[in-house]
């Protein structure tokens, strides 16, 4: 237990970043709108909560900031991929070098600058537990809220009329539209949101996490998450469980490596990957015997009203 | 065979042109000095700090104009960076990445009355320089620091990517390290990624669970020192003094000063005294040092330093002199034996008190 519950509290930690921009993915993804910028936004959120933080001196107010940047930024995309009806995977990847850029350009000066953000707040009585105490309870809010978010989101998607006008218009826009939903209000806002939260994933690295803003900092987490909400199959549960996999592959070769015995580390940290893959591959072959496990039908399809005739 | 003879009186001919050759003085007010940046400056680590060498050759020679491109990829592009630095009057470029190499050689071809200086290679032209420092000295020095102040005789060091340049620099630490204390043992975790301040820190909380009570790094953000005040212990920074991550843990760090090469070259170019040179300068130039100590390095460990940097700098004894063994035991490095310079940029095997394996 002694070595275990250290890598598990690691997966919690660094799972936690994954976890909020793939929960974004899934609510954008879920409407039927794919967004490949996620590590774009994420470092514009990593760079926004930084330096509000650094000028306002409250963590809160630079998260709060993260959250609307990436809202905003995803204005450009949902403008671009829902009201011109731009082809969605081109969209999505010139966000992602906007958003690098962007960050980068803007972030030159905050180099070398650290803040105090927020640390780790155990919480009485429930961190005392043993094993699931220090793994889940003995981490920072962020890590808090993000449990609170797995179940909001699920919450949406599943229990809300929101959620049902955002599935019915993620797999068939076309009967959305004849019931009377708007395409693409419903589209509009699933991708504001969900890139609220991409930010936050971002601001959880520099706000939270490492306390500085270093350009690229996000070093591919947003393209893992792209991955995961496959991973997830579009479901809030599984994405916390993929996100808290990956940390954990990632947590467990570090502690193998730092105990002196060389395995591998690449073959474990594909691994991921490999489950990734296999999930694709699974969809596919379901889908192809007309099963359908949550994959949105209609993700990256731009909507065309006139079809309807 | 003739064809041979050929070939020799050719490459006689051109070490003597080489020698002929000479560059005519140019005025300060009328220099222009470039250089290709293959980070951003924003890295707080490589660039960051050949740029605070750009900065250096501002100050001393004001009359001098700089420019820089950062972040150009290391292949043909670089080529149009320079082409276009030429074109807006470069006369001396400064190539600050190894991958430039072959674009290097390419645009002097092109551009014989433009003085290039490339940094970490080893092709050189009439018109080419190559420039590089001792690392692995100050990293030593800051191995001494290290082994002196561990009490559990563990000391973890977070590696970028296993090449010869980090292999070197953790084999020179670890040696230093155990010449101050023959009973430590160094944990390695290597990242596979040059920033991620993310997988930085868990590599040293790792390492810190793993009984370390003293943290190193060849990593380029201050996410390791951050994590060792944390845990609170004791750090060794690494390109700059990383202090304000770790105000009362980091022991020191070594240190690039590339103002040093940038200076001297400029004034060369300046005096028409410019002719292209191998520069692998060290301690004895002040190219790489060591950050100010924290409080806690006692005067003792500080005298030890000192000693072994003056052996160094003198030129009388150096890091990697025998005998040294492997992590296997096997003798690399035969008593009264160093290593040549080709068999430090190569390196790839791990000191005796280094654990695990170089991943393959």
């Amino acid at each position: 237990m002694e070595l275990i519950v250290p890598i598990l509290a690691a997966a919690v930690r660094s799972g936690t970043p994954i976890l909020y921009a793939t929960l974004g993915e899934i609510i954008t993804e879920k409407s039927g709108v794919l967004n490949l910028g996620l590590e774009g936004i994420m470092l514009i959120g990593a760079y926004t909560g930084f330096i509000v933080t650094f000028n306002t001196g409250s963590p809160l107010w630079g998260l709060a900031a993260a959250f609307l940047a990436g809202v905003a930024v995803n204005v450009i995309h949902a403008f671009l991929c829902i009201s011109l009806r731009a082809n969605q995977v081109i969209c999505g990847l010139a966000m992602t070098m906007f958003g690098t850029g962007m960050s980068s350009l803007l972030g030159r000066s905050y180099v070398g600058q650290t803040i105090s953000g927020l640390g780790v707040m155990p919480l009485p009585g429930l961190s005392s537990l043993p094993v699931v105490g220090p793994v889940f309870f003995n981490q920072d809010p962020m890590v808090y809220m993000s449990y609170f978010l797995v179940f909001l989101v699920w919450f949406l998607i599943f229990k809300t009329k929101f959620g049902l006008k955002m599935r019915a218009v993620g797999d068939s826009p076309l009967s959305a539209e004849a019931a009377g939903i708007s395409v693409s209000t419903v589209r509009y806002i699933s991708t504001l949101l969900g890139g609220g939260f991409v930010s936050l994933g971002g601001a959880y690295l520099s706000v939270v996490y490492s306390h500085m803003w270093v350009e690229l900092m996000t070093a591919g987490r947003g393209w893992i998450a792209v991955a995961l909400v496959i991973f997830a199959i579009w479901h809030p549960f599984r994405a916390a469980l993929g996100s808290y996999l990956f940390g954990g592959v990632e947590a467990l070769q570090m502690r193998i490596q730092a105990g002196g015995t060389s395995i591998p580390a690449p073959l474990l940290m594909m691994l991921p990957y490999i489950l990734t893959i296999m999930v694709l591959v699974m969809i596919s072959v379901l889908k192809g015997r007309g099963r359908f496990l949550g994959s949105p039908s209609a993700l990256g399809l731009p909507f065309y009203r006139e079809e309807r005739e | 065979m003739r064809k041979m003879a050929l070939i020799v009186a050719l490459l006689t001919l051109c070490l003597f042109s080489t020698a002929a050759m000479s560059f005519e003085a140019v005025p300060a007010d009328k220099l222009k000095a470039a250089w290709l940046y293959n980070g951003p400056i924003g890295d707080g680590g490589w660039t960051y700090m050949h740029d605070l060498g750009r900065l250096e050759v501002e100050k001393a020679f004001p009359a001098v104009t700089t420019m820089y491109v950062e972040s150009v990829p290391e292949g043909p592009d670089s080529v149009r960076a320079m082409e276009n630095f030429i074109r807006n009057g470069a006369k001396v470029i400064f190539a600050t990445s190894f991958g430039y190499m072959d674009y290097v050689q390419e645009a002097a071809k092109r551009h014989p009355d433009v003085i290039f200086m490339h940094c970490s290679g080893f092709k050189m032209a009439d018109n080419v320089g190559i420039y590089f420092g001792r690392m692995y000295q100050a990293r030593y020095l800051s191995g001494l620091v290290a082994g002196s102040m561990t009490k559990k005789n563990v000391i973890g060091f977070v590696a970028a990517h296993p090449i010869p340049e980090v292999i070197r620099g953790l084999n020179a630490f670890t040696l230093g390290a155990r010449r101050a204390n023959p009973d430590v043992k160094v944990k390695v975790v290597w990242l596979f990624s040059w920033i991620d301040p993310g997988k930085e820190k868990e590599a040293a909380k790792a390492l810190v669970d793993a009984g370390a009570d003293v943290l190193a790094m060849h990593a380029n953000t201050g996410s390791v020192p951050q994590a060792a005040e944390e845990a609170g212990v004791y750090v060794v920074g690494y390109n700059n003094d990383m202090s304000q991550y770790a105000p009362t843990k980091h022991l020191t760090a070594p240190v690039w000063n590339w103002g040093v090469v940038y200076k001297y070259t400029v004034e060369k170019v300046i005096n028409g005294t410019w002719e292209p040179e191998d520069i692998w300068w060290g301690l004895d130039k002040g190219m790489v040092a060591l950050a100010p100590y924290a409080k806690d390095v006692p005067d003792a460990v500080k005298d030890l330093v000192e000693g072994e940097r003056q052996r160094i700098a003198s030129g009388e004894w150096d890091v990697f002199e025998g005998p040294i063994k492997d992590n296997k035991g096997n003798l690399i490095v035969k008593e009264g034996q160093k290593l040549t310079d080709q068999d430090l940029l190569s390196m790839n095997w791990l000191v005796e008190g280094v654990e695990g394996e170089l991943p393959k």
